[in-house]
């Protein structure tokens, strides 16, 4: 008879946790997960980078300057993507410059999203001058072309890998504020927090503990997309030499130094483009996912 | 609607004081003095620094600078490049027409091909067609462009010498600029072979300013066409046996159009960034081009008066959409 009983127990399934049921949801696409793939890829070059690759990436072998890749006549197994004017091999340098773009990408998004947040928390709750303020910066901000933004910050402080993340999380930041006051806005006509200010939490436990939770899903596929728009604005202001700096092989300043070479030497061109390309694409590919899985609405549907 | 135009032009207002406080106040903060960049290698004498410093204005109290500066802005007077020696606001008008000759066809470029695209895959939801059009779109989408119009260089003006690498036109040509069009100009100079020399020079360009937009509006009208085509009316329209081409022509593209259309709209920023990029890498005389240019000679008249008008040029065209979109969708007047 207990028996029985524990075994009807068993049979009533327990709610699959949250991680769990994004999970499932996020395995439903299967672009999001080539895409993951491709980025735990991304992340661990960024980590073990220096370790992985064959050569140093600042080394010049002097004797070998422009070697095409392995399959061309010419190129060599020790240089399998050939090298670059100076002699540096191109794969080490690609390697090692995942590094950058990771860490600009996670800098930009923790820097743009924390600013973000708090702002729009505070522009959420706040009265309706204070409110209006806060959101006028922010359409001030965003009326500037973002990337002409970056530039002319860069400018101001100067060009350097550091200054263009900085730069780039000033110019997104302003949607991180919009997405939470609206999704604040919203939640803050719903009952449960009406429930909790009565029961007489403060307005930091509303803002950080009721409310906030429950807008995190726009935010969490605005991080993603912002991940990508943030290394190829890295890459962009590098290409424009306003990034980081030579030798540094951060993949937009790579491009800058190619330039002068595209109709000669096309793999000097094509491979740090390419790194790019994938990169983004791949994080793309994520956010997808991650809005599929993460909006209840389309869910349902 | 008055009322309605009259709220959206009254929030215009701050901004436009907020945009332009930024723009004079970005160039204060940059590095180095302004008159010792001006006199370049040569260097000045106390007394005629003081002397110029008076001449510019930059010896008085920085909110009176501010407000001459917001006034003369109203008046037209962007003020004087240091390099060029001529007003700001006649250089940007004298490059705009370079910009938006390229901005217009790369608009073209992509709501031509975007549209018919994103209505494709709609209609083929889940087949191959849609999944082949998505990625292509997502690729597009997540293009560096800088790259992208290296690797068209190589392939199109390196090996195959379809195109020229910079300019508008052959340096053979020369006519005087009556609209600043080079496409009318060509025309209007009746020089042979001058407007295709023209038209070649503006492929390469608007193909990769116009591919981002182009994969926004892909995207953007496959999901407006997949909310519409789910709504009653449509399927009402197809239980009267009304013809597929004319519902997904008339029924449903009319009605997905209005999502797209604020796409299209609020794309002038993003394509003015692209212009950025595009315009340093083909040698485009415009006003991406003279933008960077500025930043590196530290022309600060310039970046100063170049960065409010572009930022005045999104607002005005944001405003626009914003109002247009009010006038098709009566729902958001109202609120």
């Amino acid at each position: 008879m207990d028996d029985a009983l524990s075994a009807e127990a068993e049979i009533v399934p327990d709610r699959p946790g949250a991680l769990r049921e994004f999970w499932f949801y996020f395995r439903e696409n299967r672009g999001a997960v080539i895409g993951l793939w491709i980025f735990a890829v991304f992340a661990l070059l960024a980590v073990f980078g220096p370790w992985i690759a064959p050569h140093s990436a600042t080394q010049q072998f002097r004797a070998d300057a422009l070697v095409p890749p392995v399959w061309q006549d010419g190129g060599s197994w020790k240089y399998i993507l050939g090298t670059d004017p100076l002699g540096r091999d191109m794969l080490s340098r690609l390697i090692v410059g995942a590094r950058f773009s990771f860490f600009v990408g996670i800098v930009v998004v923790v820097v743009a999203a924390t600013g973000g947040i708090l702002v729009g928390l505070v522009a959420g709750f706040a009265p309706k001058w204070l409110d209006s303020i806060i959101m006028r910066i922010m359409d001030i901000i965003l009326a500037f072309p973002s990337l002409l933004l970056a530039l002319v910050l860069v400018a101001i402080l100067g060009p350097s890998l550091t200054n263009a993340m900085i730069a780039i999380a000033i110019v997104l930041q302003p949607h991180y504020v919009r997405l939470t006051r609206a999704s604040v806005l919203s939640e803050r006509q719903k009952d449960y927090v009406t429930s909790a200010r009565v029961a007489g939490a403060g307005y930091f436990r509303l803002m950080f503990i009721t409310v906030l939770p429950n807008c995190l899903a726009p935010i969490i596929v605005q991080g993603a997309l912002s991940f990508s728009t943030a290394i190829l604005d890295a890459a962009a202001l590098g290409f424009l030499g306003m990034g980081a700096q030579p030798p540094t092989p951060e993949w937009g300043t790579m491009l800058a130094e190619a330039r002068e070479f595209i109709l000669r030497a096309w793999w000097v061109v094509t491979f740090p483009g390419l790194a790019i390309l994938v990169t983004v694409l791949a994080i793309n590919l994520m956010g997808d996912g991650l809005r599929d899985a993460l909006d209840p609405k389309l869910k349902r549907s | 609607m008055l009322n309605y135009v009259l709220s959206r032009l009254l929030t215009f207002i701050p901004t436009f004081i907020g945009v332009t406080l930024i723009s004079f106040s970005f160039i204060r903060a940059l590095p180095g003095d302004p008159i010792v960049v001006m006199a370049g290698e040569r260097g000045l004498s106390a007394e005629r620094y003081a002397e110029l410093s008076a001449q510019f204005g930059y010896d008085r109290p920085i909110y009176v600078q501010f407000w001459e500066y917001l006034t003369g802005v109203l008046q037209g007077d962007l003020g004087t490049s240091f390099v060029t020696k001529r007003p700001v606001w006649d250089e940007f008008f004298a490059l705009f027409p370079a910009t938006l000759e390229l901005s217009v066809c790369a608009m073209i470029f992509s709501i031509v091909l975007g549209l018919p695209a994103g209505v494709i895959a709609a209609v083929n939801r889940g087949k191959f067609f849609d999944r082949a059009l998505m990625s292509t779109a997502l690729v597009g989408y997540s293009m560096p462009i800088f790259w992208w119009a290296l690797l068209l260089i190589i392939v199109f003006s390196g090996n195959l010498g379809w195109t020229p690498v910079s300019g508008r036109i052959d340096l053979l040509y020369y006519f005087p600029d009556a609209t600043g069009f080079m496409l009318i100009d060509s025309i209007a100079s009746g020089q042979d072979g001058a407007f295709r020399s023209a038209v070649l020079h503006l492929v390469l360009p608007t193909i990769v300013l116009g591919t981002i937009p182009l994969a926004v509006i892909a995207r953007q009208t496959r999901s407006a066409m997949l909310e519409v085509l789910g709504e009653d009316y449509i399927r009402t329209a197809r239980a009267k046996g009304m013809s597929p081409g004319r519902i997904n022509g008339i029924h449903a593209l009319r009605n997905a159009m209005i999502p797209v259309i604020t796409v299209i709209g609020l794309s002038v920023g993003t394509l003015l960034a692209g212009a950025i990029l595009t315009e340093t890498i083909f040698s485009w005389p415009g006003i991406g081009k003279w933008m960077v240019d500025s930043i590196f000679r530290r022309d600060y008249p310039v970046v100063q008066g170049g960065l409010l008008l572009i930022a005045v040029m999104v607002m005005v065209v944001n405003l626009t959409v914003d109002m247009l979109y009010g006038v098709i969708n009566p729902k958001i007047r109202k609120r």
